[in-house]
């Protein structure tokens, strides 16, 4: 079972329904203090009609991939290894005039906090015409038609009287609603959404969910849900990608990955989720904290934190290994994850 | 049923902002008839969406708001008659841990100055400087900080160490009652485990009630002994933990439970998907305040407020025409 799955995974997608495979992608970070890799070799990939889950808690590196992979990375971040593959075309080494075609027909992001992404001073029909305008070029009347029907789609009541109005005059759900749409305007193959409901109600949430739910099935899309949220992964993801101190320590079928996990750390998250304790019980946790990005561990970089460490773990990284079909990860002794 | 009062105890509260200037000025019913009670050493969690009027609860009840109507018991006594060192006492028994440890704390006084400055107001309670170190070093312990912590400031310390260092600070005037507004919510799921153990250890120790605010539905579940759930400035259903996740009475908390995504999902079932979102509190629907999102409402629900549903249990009560338990009257 010792296979090296990254050699095979970067050859091998290209004959499946891929949209979007990203491949050994590295990103550092330039600090006064030198350079951090932040994002360590990460690969997965995202087949038209699914939804991937990119699951980690802060800091490990799942918004910084999610930024790498769109283009947006912040001018102290670089791209050190890896490619962004979307169908052919290789994003990391593409041009930025290439690039600025793609965004928003091929591949679009939603951001998580809709109140500083929309521009305050544009009337939000103005800014859901853009796309139609700049890549279709669309008139602005035609623009606007479009503009319409998109915000209808994404339930936004009495569209006609709301198209002139400005992003502060629509709550938090419905501003979401309307990032949405922008992102989804002209049916990109691949849609990123970076904790989209984390700022939002319960109730608001499950809507937001269904609609982006709705939204691939109807355009056929690759969702890649980056969150934090377990619960929300169970709920929504077909497969799911833990990460954690800029690497992917486990991947696989959401139902197998939380069913049986086969990394300590994915163990110790789902049984840090009080669903199902009783009132009153000590709840598990992980103990420590994960570790800074300049202090990241040599070898297996969850050895710190973990309860089935041993000296191997601390010379040697594990490799990602092939767990079940279609699962895996990167632990010396994930056989033994069970067990614990 | 217990014979002794109850630590609180909220009756018809209501608080009401005025919004607006001169002849337009409007009424903000931000609480709307509220009824709460909390007994000693019990957590009582509160349950709603933004805007419902959790975070005006808690600050009526910690007397920076003063309630328009309705009245609040702690200990038997309103605070809001309360004033000067009376007031001052009523202070110390009530105390907040608030939701973002990164902002809540300041970053020019060290670990140590902050949660000894309580005490800079409440003078008689540490007087002397050693007891005062002491003290210190004893909260620090715990909360699972290390003495020698003191020194440091919070920038030094991770998100979950703040919040214990948070915790500790509400402690330090040794209060009957903490208000926790979202404690874990900022808070990366491992640690946030960590947190709400802690907070479940110190309550078996020291006997400290909680008021427990949260959106999260899983942890409520493992924290709360009761839960408030509240809509638009009302509680519209209250009980005991379980018989509230487990017979939900009021539609709002129905959906509310069957929103909230879960790990083991497959168990649940038709999820409920409300349409809209929480109504202006500016302008409330008349009637039942749900009725606009609610799947079950008929003629009868915009007409008149809703009626108590005919307790099953007395210790869990919910306002609603059509409750969820029951078949869905046809409109007559």
């Amino acid at each position: 079972m010792m296979t090296n799955y990254r050699e095979t995974v970067c050859e091998a997608s290209a004959s499946r329904e891929v949209a979007l495979d990203v491949c050994e992608l590295s990103v550092d970070i330039r600090t006064p203090y030198g350079t951090v890799r932040a994002v360590d070799h990460v690969s997965f990939s995202a087949r038209r009609g699914e939804t991937v889950a990119l699951l980690g808690e802060s800091g490990c590196g799942k918004s910084l991939t999610a930024q790498a992979v769109v283009g947006l990375l912040a001018p102290t971040a670089d791209i050190a290894t890896g490619s962004v593959h979307l169908d052919d075309l290789d994003l990391v080494k593409a041009s930025a005039a290439k690039r600025r075609k793609i965004a928003g027909r091929e591949l679009s992001i939603v951001f998580q906090d809709a109140q500083t992404t929309l521009n305050p001073v544009y009337t939000v029909g103005y800014q859901l015409a853009e796309p139609f305008r700049i890549h279709r070029k669309l008139s602005k009347k035609a623009a606007r038609v479009e503009a319409l029907e998109l915000m209808r789609r994404v339930g936004i009541p009495e569209p006609e009287t709301r198209i002139d109005s400005y992003p502060h005059q629509f709550s938090g759900g419905m501003r979401q609603r309307l990032l949405i749409a922008i992102a989804v305007a002209l049916s990109p193959a691949v849609l990123l959404a970076d904790e989209p409901t984390t700022a939002l109600d319960v109730t608001v949430q499950a809507q937001i969910m269904q609609l982006l739910k709705d939204l691939r099935s109807e355009h056929d899309m690759a969702l890649v849900l980056i969150t934090h949220d377990l619960a929300l992964v169970s709920e929504e993801a077909d497969r799911v990608v833990v990460m954690y101190a800029g690497r992917v320590v486990e991947e696989g079928p959401v139902g197998e990955v939380f069913g049986s996990p086969k990394h300590p750390y994915t163990r110790g998250l789902l049984d840090s989720v009080p669903a199902g304790a009783k009132r009153g019980d000590e709840l598990s946790s992980i103990g420590g904290k994960p570790p800074e990005l300049h202090a990241i561990p040599a070898a297996c970089v969850y050895q710190d934190r973990c309860p089935l460490v041993q000296d191997i773990c601390r010379a040697e990284a594990p490799s990602d290994r092939e767990v079940a079909v279609d699962h895996r990860a990167a632990c010396h002794f994930s056989e033994k994850v069970g067990l614990l | 049923m217990s014979t002794a009062h109850p630590l609180l105890e909220v009756r018809d509260l209501t608080k009401v902002f005025p919004v607006g200037h001169g002849r337009h000025t409007r009424d903000l019913k931000a609480l709307d008839g509220v009824n709460l009670e909390v007994r000693r050493g019990e957590t009582v969690a509160l349950v709603g969406e933004s805007g419902c009027g959790k975070s005006t609860l808690a600050r009526t009840l910690m007397m920076l708001e003063r309630p328009t109507g309705g009245s609040v018991r702690f200990d038997g006594v309103d605070p809001a008659t309360l004033s000067g060192s009376e007031l001052m006492r009523f202070r110390r028994r009530i105390q907040m841990v608030f939701q973002d440890p990164f902002a809540s704390l300041n970053a020019r006084m060290t670990a140590g100055a902050i949660v000894s400055e309580p005490w800079r107001t409440h003078r008689s309670l540490y007087p002397s400087s050693r007891d005062r170190a002491a003290r210190v070093r004893e909260l620090l312990h715990l909360v699972g900080l290390r003495p020698s912590d003191a020194e440091k400031y919070p920038q030094e310390f991770s998100g979950g160490q703040r919040q214990r260092l948070g915790i500790a600070r509400a402690l330090a005037t040794n209060p009957d009652m903490i208000i926790c507004d979202e404690p874990v919510s900022a808070l990366d799921l491992s640690v946030q485990a960590q947190v709400l153990n802690l907070l479940n250890d110190l309550q078996r120790e020291l006997g400290v009630a909680y008021l427990f605010i949260s959106h999260d539905l899983s942890v409520v579940r493992h924290v709360a002994d009761r839960i408030a759930v509240m809509y638009l400035g009302r509680v519209v259903e209250s009980g005991a933990t379980e018989a509230a996740f487990g017979r939900p009475q009021h539609p709002y908390t129905t959906a509310l439970m069957s929103a909230a995504p879960s790990l083991d999902h497959a168990k649940r079932g038709q999820r409920i998907i409300l349409s809209g979102e929480i109504p202006s509190p500016l302008n409330p629907p008349s009637g039942c305040r749900f009725r606009t999102r609610c799947w079950r409402a008929t003629d009868v629900c915009a007409s008149a407020p809703p009626v108590e549903v005919d307790p099953v249990d007395p210790s869990h009560t919910a306002e609603c025409f059509h409750p969820t338990n029951a078949p869905v009257a046809s409109a007559s």
